[in-house]
């Protein structure tokens, strides 16, 4: 192998270790805007990553070129998507997480947004 | 239920748009060799469009494609696919047999030419269609919901294309 190949394995790796984390998380967080965190960001990263390990043993060229444009656009509409999906989320009255939510809640206007998540 | 726009995605998704319909021309001009081709094209060129219905609101997005143009271009697209086959026709070969477009006669390198052109052209045909299509069924479906939830059109302040 040459260098550049073992550079780009060590960044794929790291890119599909970014996205072993993501999954992690949206398997383990409570709820869906925590699981949304994760995964947002975590794809973001990861798939960038990956990418750019795909890119670096070929060099410049039109490839490469093309793999650049992919990484931007994921970095500009993933954070994009995950903004409009949270964003829908809230605007349909879905209620974040709390620690204790077996608890009776006090507050009446929660049982309108039915969306609870059993997790 | 309304809320806030938000101008984050407001500004992503305006801005989106060229490089949506750029790919969905990539994607057609690729077909011959590659993943790719008219109806995959149309598709992607169509989602343009649905993506500024989504952000900016029905009747926005029907600007950019007003009913009387996409009713226009949905057939336009099979006249150009079946006019190539019929001039192939004309030129004294079988429908779609593109090499014919050259001439009586022509060179080897002309015709090979003249087949890349046909086929460019009835791909051409089919985004076309597909394109129109596409919209036609978004809009007539999402016209039935914007009625049904009596959603306002929020006709941007800031649309700042």
């Amino acid at each position: 192998m040459t260098v550049l190949e073992i550079i780009a394995t060590v960044v794929i790796a790291l890119g599909a270790l970014v996205m072993l984390a993501g999954a992690a998380g949206v398997v383990r967080f409570p709820d869906f805007y925590s699981r949304l965190h994760a995964a947002g960001k975590a794809d973001t990263l990861g798939q960038g990553l990956i990418l750019l390990g795909l890119a670096i043993p070929i060099g410049l060229s039109l490839i490469s070129f093309k793999i650049a444009l992919i990484i931007l656009f994921i970095f500009i509409f993933n954070p994009t998507a995950t903004h409009a999906l949270a964003r829908g989320a809230w605007t349909l009255g879905l209620k974040p997480w709390e620690k204790h939510q077996g608890e009776p809640r006090t507050d009446d206007e929660d049982d309108d947004h039915g969306e609870e998540d059993h997790a | 239920m309304r809320t806030e726009k938000s101008p984050v995605i407001r500004y992503v998704a305006l801005r989106a748009v060229p490089f949506i319909q750029l790919y969905a021309l990539y994607v057609l001009g690729h077909g011959e060799d590659g993943p790719g081709g008219g109806f995959q094209g149309g598709v992607i060129f169509a989602s343009s469009f649905v993506l500024m219905a989504l952000v900016y609101g029905y009747g926005t997005g029907r600007k950019g494609a007003p009913e009387k143009i996409t009713d226009i271009l949905a057939p336009a697209g099979c006249v150009l696919y079946a006019g190539i086959g019929l001039i192939c026709l004309l030129m004294g070969g079988a429908f779609l047999e593109y090499g014919r477009l050259a001439g009586e006669g022509a060179s080897e390198a002309a015709k090979h030419s003249a087949h890349h052109f046909g086929l460019i052209g009835i791909e051409a045909g089919v985004m076309i269609t597909v394109t129109a299509s596409m919209i036609t069924l978004f809009f007539e479906m999402a016209r039935d919901a914007h009625v049904d939830h009596g959603q306002d059109d929020d006709d941007g302040e800031d649309d700042d294309a």
